[in-house]
């Protein structure tokens, strides 16, 4: 069943109906399969695609590296469950990089008040040792979609034969 | 003033312009326009296979090739249709490279048919059989295939339209437009025919990696007794997503695979360069590009029909190619005004049965080969559509 959260993935507007269709599957058993996978936290909920950019005032987003000093029993869960405590924090990552362990995107109302953020509430953590702060100028592309008008999503092909 | 309309070739004056265009010059001009009437896949070709078109550029390889094709793209184009399809071909004198399966189409019949030869035709088909036969001085003879069939050419549909003139049967399956399907028990009833009558087969296999549900296409060549009086037709243009490189082949007996060499030859000398360095790439390491998009293409496919028949657009399940042929008998129009409102008014594009054939009427080209999102808002218009012409 990974093609259905293959297809929910790429878009959560279809019916259960239309889902079972495409899966050539009983109508109840997607039902059945989509709460399996809620209750599992599998599925974690279906957002709107929102191209920020062109919305006005929406604000500014930055791309937070920190790096972080492990703590012997939990490793860097600690520092990640408090860093993602906080609402404007969008998401958190533990990455496999030499140069930084977590990875945060947060969303501000100016860069100003992200790099605040930053300095007063992030780089102040016990373990944390150290942050590289990225503005994000433009997206584009989010969860599978291309935000920017790209050539390719225009019709290209010819009507022929 | 010349008189230019009466220097054109006779034959070909005759010829009308193919029923499709029209529709396509009515969404072209509107803006807005949802169309599932394109019938090229809506992928890219995938981006391994590109780039060894690419490579072949930047080593400087610009020059024709040999005129039936690179020996390599041959040898590859044996392998794979003993792979895929369990059927041998001599790579030095029983295949092809054409432009297209189209070239192959028109070299084919160009090859075999004397002025009254007959050809038998399916319909409904691909549009380009009939003109191709016409041009080659011999006599289209239509089989109308039917839905309570599956759209499936019959044992006993192919024997009635049989005479001492017949000399070739075109067997377009997977169908366009129909996505009908012949299975191997269907083959070997039409294989009992051809062999009784003695005539030959052109079987345009171009959608033979596009069949859903667990059978695979079964090649008219691998019939019994089959592969001496077939010329298979097939490309890379549906496989593999290649439609704007322009490659194809033949594959059949060797004088006759000579024969239409020699035509291809001073027609077209040879097949695109670039393409041919491509299509290597391509079956060698494309399959499993073929069954990513299949699965795809078999998605869309089945949300479409499900959500016609339950619009009460009936259609039989289409088992291959990327079209449904729903009935739209429901709407009490023929098919040309059916399609004309649709796209007048909600502005959503397919193509009328008609255009495929006269035994098309009370039907229609629906093409899947586009995004499920786009899919889903063509569906949304053509049920209101429905609702509002009174369903």
């Amino acid at each position: 069943m990974n093609r259905l959260l293959d297809i929910l993935s790429r878009n959560a507007d279809f019916t259960t109906a239309q889902l079972a269709a495409m899966l050539g599957e009983s109508e109840d058993a997607v039902k059945k399969q989509i709460e399996d996978y809620k209750e599992k936290g599998i599925i974690k909920g279906s957002n709107t695609l929102i191209n920020w950019d062109k919305v006005e005032d929406s604000g500014v987003t930055a791309i937070i590296e920190l790096k972080v000093t492990p703590k012997p029993e939990t490793g860097f869960d600690d520092t990640a469950k408090i860093v993602m405590s906080y609402d404007n924090v969008e998401s958190v990552y533990l990455a496999a990089s030499s140069r930084y362990d977590l990875i945060a995107t947060v969303k501000g109302r100016t860069i100003q008040e992200i790099a605040e953020f930053v300095s007063k509430r992030l780089s102040t953590l016990d373990n944390v040792i150290g942050t590289a702060t990225s503005f994000i100028l433009t997206q584009y592309k989010g969860g599978g979609v291309c935000f920017v008008d790209s050539e390719e999503q225009e019709e290209q092909r010819s009507m022929i034969l | 003033m010349i008189e230019y309309n009466s220097l054109i070739n006779k034959k070909l004056s005759g010829i009308k312009p193919s029923g499709i265009r029209r529709f396509f010059d009515i969404a072209n001009e509107m803006d807005h326009v949802i169309s599932l009437s394109i019938g090229e896949p809506d992928f890219t070709t995938p981006w391994h296979v590109r780039q060894e078109g690419i490579e072949s550029l930047r080593r400087g390889h610009t020059w024709y090739s040999p005129n039936s094709g690179f020996a390599e793209l041959r040898g590859q184009i044996s392998n794979y249709y003993a792979r895929r399809f369990n059927v041998e071909y001599d790579p030095g004198h029983e295949i092809l490279v054409t432009v297209g399966g189209s070239e192959a189409i028109d070299l084919c019949i160009r090859a075999l048919v004397n002025e009254g030869d007959e050809v038998l035709i399916p319909q409904p088909a691909f549009v380009c059989y009939d003109p191709m036969t016409v041009m080659a001085g011999g006599t289209p003879v239509i089989i109308e295939t039917k839905a309570e069939n599956g759209f499936r050419l019959t044992a006993k549909e192919l024997e009635e339209k049989i005479t001492p003139k017949t000399k070739l049967l075109i067997l377009p399956f997977p169908n366009n437009p129909t996505g009908a399907v012949m299975r191997r028990e269907h083959l070997e009833e039409i294989a009992k025919v051809i062999e009784k009558h003695n005539i030959l087969v052109l079987s345009d296999e171009i959608y033979g990696e596009l069949t859903y549900g667990k059978e695979r296409h079964v090649s008219f060549a691998d019939i019994k007794g089959m592969k001496e009086r077939t010329i298979v037709v097939s490309g890379f243009s549906k496989a593999y997503a290649m439609t704007g490189w322009r490659l194809g082949y033949a594959l059949g007996p060797a004088p006759v695979i000579s024969a239409m060499t020699k035509l291809h030859q001073y027609a077209i000398m040879s097949a695109p360069t670039t393409a041919q360095y491509a299509a290597i790439e391509a079956l060698k390491h494309g399959d499993s590009d073929i069954e990513h998009m299949r699965e795809e293409y078999d998605i869309r496919r089945r949300l479409i029909v499900d959500e016609f028949c339950r619009m009460g657009l009936t259609c039989f399940e289409p088992e291959g190619a990327f079209y449904v042929f729903p009935s739209i008998k429901i709407s009490g129009m023929d098919s040309e005004t059916f399609c004309e409102k649709l796209i007048y008014s909600q502005k959503v594009a397919i193509v009328p049965g008609t255009a495929f054939g006269d035994c098309g009427e009370g039907f229609a080209r629906v093409s899947y080969s586009y995004s499920l999102k786009h899919i889903q808002e063509a569906l949304v218009r053509i049920e209101k559509f429905l609702n509002e012409n009174g369903k």
